[in-house]
């Protein structure tokens, strides 16, 4: 665990960079990240992030076929929005933990 | 002096040669995992592994009931051999193995194939073994980017940070 400073916010992650408190998280800390990822978020971006949060709430399971599915984008507009990394870098844009899904 | 610089792996050509239900889905597993992680990804199916790109067929791929050791009935008893030879149980038991994949949110073969073209990875059928299956292009799914020869695979290969998977 490591303590960092993102957006102004101290906020602890993990050794990958995830956030360790999802309460933690503001729209900020969201694209300081993705700068990071060299992503420019879009209010798409966002719609997605908001549902992965939404999902991780409800301790849901996530894949990218899930937000395939969630009416939001389809598979080919999520690898759009985060190149290279689909549910990895969404999910850390996202303040939730590192997924843990194989699909 | 020990180098701790990391050398992530960069791009994976995944051979899929059995047409098994599991050695199939092993092969889609491997492949959509790589282009999630951002890893250039070519998936080449050959021999009895085209019917996971067969349109005809992809649908319905069956495990083996007979000669599988690790077989088990529901409860964790061996799966006798025998029973497994009977008319209908394998059909049966590969669509009770259908069933619980799709519970766990497995998608089935044809959308597998989409969510690894949809993240950039290329699939390929071995032309050696589409000509001996007499097949054509069009009866194989319509992710299959081309027909391509042994040599043609070896050649998108390239590159030191590729590893070549047989599964």
């Amino acid at each position: 665990m490591d303590a960092k400073t993102i957006a102004g916010v101290a906020v602890k992650v993990t050794e990958d960079g995830y956030l360790e408190d999802m309460t933690q998280w503001n729209q900020e800390i969201a694209k300081e990240i993705a700068k990071e990822l060299n992503i420019e978020l879009t209010d798409k971006h966002f719609e997605v992030i908001n549902y992965l949060r939404d999902r991780t709430i409800a301790k849901e399971a996530l894949t990218i076929r899930s937000v395939g599915k969630s009416g939001i984008v389809d598979i080919k507009q999520l690898y759009e929005l985060f190149p290279k990394g689909p549910l990895k870098f969404s999910s850390k844009i996202a303040g939730i933990p590192k997924p843990t899904s194989c699909i | 002096m020990e180098t701790k610089e990391k050398k992530p792996l960069e791009k994976v050509c995944i051979i899929c040669a059995k047409g098994n239900l599991e050695d199939v889905y092993a092969s889609l597993v491997m492949a959509n995992g790589a282009v999630m992680e951002g890893i250039e990804t070519n998936l080449f199916f050959t021999f009895f592994g085209l019917e996971g790109i067969t349109k005809k067929s992809m649908k319905h791929l069956h495990t083996a009931t007979t000669g599988n050791p690790a077989m088990k009935i529901p409860g964790g008893l061996p799966f006798p051999t025998m029973l497994g030879g009977l008319p209908g149980v394998e059909s049966a038991v590969s669509s009770m193995m259908r069933k619980q994949m799709d519970e766990l949110g497995m998608p089935p073969v044809d959308e597998f194939l989409e969510m690894i073209t949809a993240g950039g990875g290329t699939i390929y059928a071995c032309k050696l073994a589409v000509d001996m299956f007499k097949l054509k292009k069009e009866d194989l799914s319509d992710e299959v980017k081309d027909i391509i020869t042994i040599g043609e695979f070896y050649e998108l290969c390239d590159g030191d940070r590729t590893q070549i998977i047989f599964t």
